[in-house]
């Protein structure tokens, strides 16, 4: 199963759009990349996932995990997110509460 | 429910990561065709399959079980029952740690455990039986009723 994880520089943020299903199978690919982002040096971080067909528990963790390790830098990953199906995970869980999510990478790198 | 189900069918996936989308793509095909839930109610059930799966092969992978995990689907008049066996060590499902609120910092430091609520949330109805070994979890749907939200 592929996931997608592509990373594009946009007014200051690393913008890693993320594209195919999120789970316990491909999360850990996720981690390595935001990993790899904060090692280099890259503390404000959008994570874009309108190209997500499919999240589960396992890949909020995985998102959890990238915005307590940016926080500890002094950075944010925030989140690009307009499906329905995609939003409704972080509503039941809670998550809208704990992540700055936006409809469009524009609004996400206009906004801080 | 009284009514006996009417059609089952079962799938055997190795007890690995890279199976559950299988089992993903089979279960939506099978309620999307039979055309009686909304696509939402769809969505739902493949989540709350997919986080059973990972619950049941991560408790193969805890005890190094090489056993298949088996999913079962059922269908009745009214409702769709999917259950999911495993066999590992079972847990209790009452006994699970609740995670601080959201707008406690210390949320953060809780990457896990959100599988099991999730599925109370997605599906009508879920049960944990202890199996021997391991645990079935089943989870059901009833047509044309809406979720919680």
């Amino acid at each position: 199963m592929e996931l997608g994880l592509d990373v594009t520089e946009r007014n200051g943020y690393a913008v890693l759009a993320v594209r195919g299903e999120v789970d316990v199978y491909t999360a850990p690919r996720l981690r390595e990349r935001l990993v790899e982002l904060v090692s280099q040096g890259k503390h404000q971080i959008v994570v874009d996932l309108e190209g997500v067909d499919f999240l589960d528990s396992t890949g909020l963790g995985v998102l959890v995990g990238g915005l307590k390790r940016l926080r500890s830098h002094d950075g944010d990953l925030t989140l690009v997110c307009t499906q329905h199906r995609i939003l409704k995970v972080f509503e039941i869980t809670g998550l809208t509460k704990v992540f700055s999510i936006h409809e469009s990478v524009d609004a996400a790198v206009g906004a801080n | 429910m009284s009514q006996a189900p009417t059609n089952t069918v079962e799938l055997e996936i190795p007890a690995r990561a890279e199976f559950i989308a299988l089992v993903r793509l089979v279960v939506s095909s099978l309620a999307a065709g039979r055309r009686v839930l909304a696509d939402d109610r769809v969505d739902d059930l493949k989540l709350a399959v997919s986080e059973a799966c990972t619950n049941a092969i991560e408790a193969h992978g805890a005890i190094a079980v090489d056993d298949r995990v088996v999913v079962r689907w059922q269908e009745a008049d009214d409702h769709f029952e999917v259950s999911i066996h495993d066999k590992g060590e079972g847990f209790d499902p009452s006994a699970l740690p609740d995670h601080p609120p959201v707008t406690d910092p210390e949320r953060l430091n809780f990457e896990r455990g959100l599988g099991i609520p999730l599925i109370r949330t997605l599906v009508d109805e879920v049960a944990f039986d202890p199996a021997d070994p391991g645990m079935a979890v089943r989870l059901t749907l009833y047509c044309g009723r809406q979720g919680d939200d």
